[in-house]
Formats: C-alpha cells, structure tokens, sequence
C-alpha cells in the first residue's frame, strides 16, 4: 500500500495473526483487512461495526442482494479491488455469478427483480453525481421497494463509498481470483465484524 | 428505535472528529468537509472525496513533502472518505424522507 505504516505498522499480535492468516487460507492477507487492523481504534473497529451492521444486520435484502449491492457501488467508481471482493462475494452468496456479471455489465437489461434495479439505479446516481432527489425516491417506492429497503440500501452504498475511496486511495493490491473467493467465503462465514 | 445502521455510521463519525487523532481535531474536520485545507494537502484530499482512482503515490509523497506523517495522513484521508461518504448518505436520507412526506407515509 501506499502508506509504510500501512504495509509495516503492525504490532507483533497483529503480525502473527496475519502469519497465521496466511497459513491456513494459503493466500495473501488482503489489504482490505490489513486496514482495519491498523490502528484500529482510530477506524478500523467502527468501521467493521458499521459495515458489518450494513451488509449483516436485520435487512429485507438478503446477504446475497447486499453483497451485489457492494459490487454496483464499487463498479460505480471504478474501485478494481472492492469490484473483484465484491462480485466474488456476491456470485458465491447467490451462486448465480451471471446474475451478478448482468447487473454490472448492463443494468437495465440484467435478470433481476424491479425493486432491487430500482434501488441500484438510484445509488448509481448517488455515488457518481453525488445528489437524488425525491422523485427518484418515489420511482423506486412506485417500483415496490418499501422505505427501509431504500434506507438500508443507503448504509450499503455509504460503507463502500467508504471502502472504495479508501481502497483507490492507499493502493489496494489486486489479488488472484483464488485469493478473492477465499476472501468470499471468510465474508460469508464470518462477515465483517 | 433508531436506525441501528444509522447510529454505527454516526459513532464512527464522532471517533474520527473528536476522538484522539495524531493530526489535529481541526486539520481532520477539514478534510472530513474537504474545506479550507492548504496546498497540497487540499489536492490530494479532493481526490480522496471526488475522483479517489486518480490518486497518486506523488499526491501522498506531497503531503509527506511538507510535514505531514504518514500517521496524520492517515487519518486525514479516512476523514476525507467517510466525510464525502457522510454527505452522499445525508442526501439520499432527506430525498427519502421527502419522498416519504409526500405519500403522507413518512416513518
């Protein structure tokens, strides 16, 4: 990463948690994890806390819409790693990765329920014009999505708007697709927490 | 009940503005508003806020260059990410609760 502190800074705890890491997944520590292991009080342990409330909480989506939701804010800024984490968990959590690939390649055409793309098109708007207005609020309610849904989809898209920045800023390390679907399934068993 | 998302989003705000920092409370509500900062801080963390892909190792080499640790960066770039990320989030929630009011449903 960018940052020294980020790729050296680590107590010796955290340096033999990450030896252990790479031990028995038999992949790199990600870089994503390594952040929120960085002085972890100033980020990383609120961090987790609200992403994992965001994408593990009580919700109406399902972990697998969460996980697809993660993906499209992260293509909508072209975030490469947080795309690849991102798409990986979602095609393992709804083992449809054509689902998955449909809705980042072209969503208006992908296979997927009208609230749901409603939804998305809306946080489309949000991450790259940085503003939504009522009436598109009211396109997604008139679409079936109910007001939580739309509220709980917003904490999404805020923890990777998040993550994305953080990830395009210091310099995430792109990982082989065997190291993403590693990192997939550790989400799906463990969340973020 | 609140909005259980809602108040973790807004304790991890409150930490990085006026928890203990090793760059000041008043450089990281700075780059949490990305307002008012000098050069070439102020470059490096609009980008974080507005076009983060196109940050550089010579954006944070800059702001090396001119006394800032790697620990303050740090810190100041989180508060750059979660500070656009809060106001994206403060938006969609009003354009909602609007869009709530005027179906007389609002929650």
């Amino acid at each position: 990463m960018r940052l020294d502190i980020l790729n050296h800074g680590y107590s010796r705890g955290t340096k033999v948690l990450f030896a252990m890491i790479r031990l028995f997944s038999r992949q790199p520590v990600p870089d994503a994890a390594k952040l929120v292991f960085y002085r972890p009080d100033f980020y990383g342990t609120l961090a987790k806390k609200f992403t994992h409330e965001a994408m593990r909480g009580p919700s109406a989506w399902s972990v697998a819409d969460r996980e697809l939701i993660a993906a499209y804010v992260s293509k909508m800024n072209n975030s490469a790693f947080c795309i690849s984490a991102h798409t990986a968990t979602a095609s393992q959590a709804s083992e449809d990765g054509s689902r998955v690939a449909a809705v980042l390649n072209d969503l208006d055409s992908a296979p997927i329920d009208e609230p749901l793309r409603a939804t998305l098109r809306i946080l489309g708007k949000l991450t790259q014009e940085g503003t939504v207005t009522a009436d598109d609020m009211q396109a997604a309610l008139a679409a079936g999505a109910s007001p939580q849904q739309l509220e709980d989809a917003l904490a999404v898209c805020t923890a990777f708007n998040i993550t994305n920045r953080l990830a395009d800023t210091f310099g995430f390390e792109q990982l082989t697709p065997e190291a993403f679907d590693a990192g997939a399934k550790y989400l799906l068993k463990r969340g973020y927490a | 009940m609140p909005d259980q998302k809602q108040v973790a989003h807004q304790a991890l705000v409150d930490r990085i503005l006026n928890g203990e920092g090793r760059a000041s409370a008043e450089q990281r509500a700075r780059a949490f508003s990305n307002h008012e900062l000098s050069s070439p801080l102020d470059t490096l963390i609009d980008k974080v806020a507005n076009r983060p892909t196109d940050v550089t190792e010579f954006d944070l080499s800059a702001a090396r260059g001119t006394g800032s640790t790697e620990d303050e960066l740090f810190e100041l770039v989180i508060c750059a990410a979660v500070g656009q990320s809060t106001r994206l989030y403060e938006t969609g929630l009003a354009a909602l609760a609007e869009a709530e009011g005027s179906h007389g449903n609002a929650s």
